[in-house]
């Protein structure tokens, strides 16, 4: 058998495992998909209510599709970050840690099975919730780019693969409260990343924190796909420098975990269970 | 000469624990000390062998499986599987062996069948040739087919234990590691599997490395057994050889029990009561 088909394979065990997992587990699917859905829906009836609470004329349709444009992509950025960064959670929730690093399957293999996962399961995640979202809201986007978001959404996907690798070995090194941990990563993304507004409104010192995150750029480019029509030659540059660094980040990531890897086996920490 | 299927050269293995009985203070470090599981240990098990490793519990039985499954790196020493380092070339070991250990974990709300073709899926082997195989060694592990399909969390301890067996000779391990693989088991099922260990052995080209606490099972299935105590081997050789090293006391047949005594001072009972305190 060859290699490539023995690690296909192996990436495939990933895939199957994890939507054997979401079938399993498919009621909280459910509450996890209903409060993602009310969250995006809360925060785009702020842009509904810009006008009352200011007391001022405002364009709200522009807001209201601001809001939803930050609200969907950082489900689906997200979706992508917690599926990587969960792989070696979900192995200790479920106590087969030792059996999954015992396999004969290299972790850009592992990765590679999650990764194929987390894209699918963002992408169906995020069209079910647009899909009802967009029975509250009138959405406009008849000069949207569509050729461009998808290509920036594709290419802010992989800084977040790198992004949930690095999350990932923090799992590993704290048994009991690493993936707990994976939270904070995401809520400062969240944060300083202008999902929800403009990185202008931060303070000048966050706003240079927020130049290092990917995700500030894959919502900027999206908005100006989707709201201004942006053209896909303009966004390139940003398209590339995106998939450099994500590929970069992504190289960082497997370095550490390696490195995190090696120090768990020195110490016995693969047997922990959190 | 032939490769050995396993072979340990002067490895040693502790554990850091860290002491929080004391007042945690700012600024103080916690008091660190080793644990030594493994004291430079040596053996060698032959291509073939049933070799067994007995001793209580904290003996440092399952950190020597662990070392050999790649999940554990050694402090030092040397660990070959097949002429292959566990810590140089970990991918190709992984690749020539299978373990079941004392707690069958699984993806507990997945199906026998589910859990099954995942660790197929993950050695490499294709759907078609796996299917039919798994559900051959599970019933003649004894479990009955209607349960194939049910989530694992409804099945008995014994039976969660069965499908664990099938699941390390699925992938047809060349060196096979089983930690205690019938702890806890109704004596039913425990000949079961120690029936199922036999048979694979006569039919197979499968070498065992089987660390147990239960005297008679390592009497009854190992070729070799080296006995383990506080982390360190204190005697090594065949079930026999190791009770011709103790005179039969009172007119009856030495037993394994009475080698353990003689050669560590100490009851069985004594030695786990031991490791616990500790």
């Amino acid at each position: 058998m060859s290699g490539f088909v023995r690690e296909m394979r192996g990436a495939y065990a990933f895939v199957e495992r994890n939507v054997n997992l979401i079938k399993r587990y498919w009621g909280w699917e459910l509450v996890w998909l209903i409060y993602s859905l009310t969250n995006a829906l809360a925060i785009t009836y702020i842009g509904n209510g810009m006008s009352a609470i200011s007391g001022q004329e405002i364009d709200t349709q522009y807001v209201v599709t601001y809001l939803l444009v930050g609200a969907l992509i950082w489900q689906y950025l997200s979706v992508i970050f917690y599926a990587i960064s969960e792989m070696i959670a979900w192995e200790r929730w479920e106590g087969t840690i030792e059996y999954t690093f015992m396999a004969p399957v290299s972790r850009p293999t592992h990765l590679v099975g999650t990764t194929l996962f987390a894209i699918g399961y963002g992408v169906v995640r995020t069209l079910a919730i647009l899909g009802i979202v967009v029975a509250f809201f009138h959405l406009d986007l008849g000069g949207a780019n569509l050729v461009g978001t998808v290509l920036m959404l594709l290419a802010g996907s992989v800084s977040f693969v790198g992004l949930g690798i690095l999350a990932a070995v923090l799992p590993l090194l704290y048994p009991e409260r690493g993936a707990q941990m994976t939270n904070a990563v995401a809520a400062i993304l969240l944060l300083i990343s202008g999902v929800y507004y403009p990185v202008e409104t931060l303070p000048g010192w966050l706003q240079r924190v927020a130049a290092a995150s990917p995700a500030t750029y894959v919502i900027r480019g999206m908005r100006a796909c989707l709201l201004e029509g942006r053209s896909t030659i303009d966004l390139l540059p940003t398209v590339f420098t995106l998939i450099g660094v994500g590929f970069a980040v992504i190289t960082l990531g497997l370095v550490i975990f390696r490195y995190v890897e090696r120090y768990a086996k020195r110490s016995g920490r693969l047997k922990r269970s959190g | 000469m032939p490769i050995p299927a396993l072979e340990a050269e002067r490895v040693r293995k502790a554990f850091v624990r860290k002491d929080r009985t004391g007042k945690r203070r700012l600024l103080r470090k916690t008091k660190k000390e080793d644990v030594v599981a493994l004291r430079e240990i040596d053996l060698t098990v032959a291509r073939g062998e049933v070799f067994g490793v007995l001793g209580p519990n904290g003996s440092g039985k399952s950190t020597l499986i662990r070392l050999v499954s790649t999940l554990l790196l050694p402090d030092s020493g040397r660990l070959r599987v097949f002429g292959h380092d566990v810590e140089h070339d970990p991918l190709a070991v992984k690749r020539m062996i299978n373990r079941v250990s004392v707690d069958a974990a699984f993806f507990k709300k997945f199906s026998p069948i589910e859990n099954l073709m995942y660790a197929a899926r993950l050695y490499g082997l294709p759907a078609s040739e796996a299917r039919p195989r798994m559900r051959t060694i599970m019933k003649r592990l004894g479990l009955k087919e209607e349960t194939f399909d049910h989530p694992m969390e409804h099945m008995s301890r014994g039976m969660q234990q069965k499908v664990a067996v099938a699941r390390g000779f699925l992938t047809s391990p060349i060196l096979l590691l089983l930690d205690e693989p019938t702890t806890g088991l109704d004596p039913h099922s425990k000949r079961d599997v120690q029936a199922f260990v036999r048979e694979i052995r006569a039919t197979h080209d499968a070498t065992v490395l089987l660390t147990t606490h239960d005297m008679d099972e390592a009497d009854r299935l190992c070729d070799r057994i080296a006995i383990i105590d506080d982390g360190a081997i204190v005697a090594l050789d065949t079930p026999a050889g190791l009770k011709g090293l103790v005179p039969p006391q009172n007119g009856k047949p030495t037993t394994m029990e009475d080698v353990f005594l003689t050669l560590t001072g100490r009851t069985f009972e004594e030695a786990e009561a031991k490791e616990v305190d500790a």
